[in-house]
């Protein structure tokens, strides 16, 4: 069901994403109902700030860091399809999205070192050693999602759904893929890498532009990560009476709302008992429903 | 086109390969050689082996970021802050480096390289599975075990508390006895 998409779409897509990821802050902040968390007053009250220096930084890394941080989440955005269009369906796009989401994990390791600042290395070095726990059971529901379609195309795992959400017979995957979609962003109750009590972590020393590009590239991240839930286990476009892009908006819509308000909700999770519950519970319960689907999947 | 893009990304690939070796700082050295390892997977990518491009991406990105995480463990400066190199006894590493290098393009360039027979396959991420998990099943599954067992031994005889520190002498503690509190309760 693939179809070709226009080249404009390339140009467009960061555009939207950054648009859907402004009204997913905006949100938040109305949840909030904290006048400061407004992403549009910060925008513009880093925008005059001077841009902080420390001494002996590696400004090219951390730059690096900073600016790798939102382009590994708009190449990620490439596989996301809308209805049933994406800007690129790579044949082996699931791959390509978990490989970009591995390259925004070095990101932040770069942006916590470069400064020299010991907060900011302490954030950098928080999120390499969570990220181990995050990505295994993350990984191991991607494969489950793409071990049900028998395929590694996005479009075809959309393609799969038709009748069945994948959510339905593998609600394990799902669950750990939300879980470790907000660890991976290290967004919502997983932020210690950029946590207060580390004075911002990896993004302490970040200012002015660096930071709203920083920051908001873990937004970017955070929204991608979410929307790919949509085609992996919601059924992407499928739907009755409405076209698919409208029911991937929808679901996409109400994936942020309930991560939203689940952030809202729940306190930060202390990180060792997150990555102890990731180690001995989450992915053996990941490898356990790749076994079943795999079942399902040979005896079909 | 493909040439430009050929040329582009194996002169970058060496050309970082190389300043793995000539910066002073841990962390630049190791986002060097990531830079080269991704310039090769784009390589790869253009030889329209997608899978393996992609999964060298992954792999080599994921790889060095664990290897900054082993950087902490191990390192006599484990912030990696401080100046450093990648090399002892300079001349000696310098001379077989280029060596090697210079015997392998050689050699790429002299070998009878047989011609191609067939065609590519449809599929080639089909073929690369087929092919390990065929007829190479036992090998690719006794190599698994090896590297577990690896893994396994080597977090055994590197963790400093083992279960009867935390569990007691006759391991019948009902809680161990841990630093830091896990999240399962134990």
């Amino acid at each position: 069901m693939a179809e070709t998409t226009p080249l404009w779409a390339v140009a467009v897509l960061p555009f939207v994403l950054v648009l859907v990821a402004l009204g997913t802050a905006h949100f938040d902040a109305l949840l909030a109902a904290d006048p400061a968390a407004n992403p549009g007053r910060e925008v513009l009250r880093l925008l005059v700030q001077q841009r902080r220096r420390t001494n002996a930084a590696d400004e090219l890394l951390t730059r690096l860091g900073v600016v790798l941080l939102p382009v590994a989440a708009v190449l990620a955005a490439v596989v996301l399809p809308l209805g049933f269009r994406s800007v690129s369906d790579l044949a082996d796009g699931i791959v390509w999205f978990n490989a970009m989401e591995a390259l925004a994990w070095a990101a932040v390791w770069l942006a916590g070192w470069g400064p020299n600042s010991t907060l900011s290395l302490i954030g950098g070095y928080r999120f390499l050693a969570q990220g181990l726990a995050y990505e295994l059971p993350h990984m191991l529901a991607i494969t489950t999602a793409a071990l049900g379609a028998e395929s590694l195309r996005v479009g075809d795992v959309v393609d799969a759904q038709s009748g069945l959400w994948f959510a339905v017979w593998m609600p394990a995957a799902f669950v750990i893929y939300l879980l470790s979609a907000m660890g991976m962003a290290f967004w919502g109750p997983f932020d210690q890498p950029v946590g207060r009590d580390v004075a911002g972590g990896a993004a302490a020393e970040l200012s002015g532009v660096d930071r709203i590009v920083f920051l908001g590239g873990r937004w970017l991240l955070f929204v991608v990560a979410a929307a790919v839930s949509v085609p992996l286990f919601l059924g992407g476009g499928h739907g009755p009476l409405l076209p698919g892009w409208a029911w991937t908006l929808l679901k996409t819509a109400a994936v942020l709302a309930l991560l939203v308000w689940v952030r809202r909700r729940v306190p930060g999770v202390r990180m060792e008992r997150y990555v102890e519950l990731a180690w001995v519970v989450l992915t053996p319960l990941a490898i356990l429903q790749a076994l079943v689907v795999a079942l399902v999947v040979l005896n079909r | 086109m493909n040439d430009v893009l050929f040329w582009t990304l194996a002169v970058l690939a060496v050309a970082s390969g190389v300043m793995v070796f000539r910066f002073d700082s841990m962390a630049r050295a190791t986002f060097s050689l990531l830079t080269s390892l991704l310039c090769v997977a784009g390589e790869v990518l253009l030889l329209g082996m997608d899978y393996l491009g992609i999964v060298i991406v992954l792999m080599m990105t994921i790889e060095m970021a664990i290897m900054a995480v082993f950087m902490i463990m191990y390192m006599m400066n484990p912030a990696g802050l401080m100046p450093m190199t990648m090399i002892h006894n300079k001349r000696g590493a310098a001379v077989i480096c280029v060596g090697v290098f210079v015997l392998l393009a050689v050699g790429i360039f002299l070998a009878p390289w047989p011609g191609r027979r067939g065609k590519p396959p449809a599929d080639v991420t089909m073929d690369l599975g087929m092919s390990l998990m065929g007829p190479q099943m036992l090998t690719m599954m006794t190599l698994g075990m090896a590297l577990f067992a690896t893994i396994v031994s080597s977090v055994v005889l590197a963790t400093r508390r083992g279960r009867y520190d935390r569990l007691g002498d006759d391991l019948r503690a009902e809680r161990s006895d841990d630093p830091v509190r896990g999240g399962v309760g134990r």
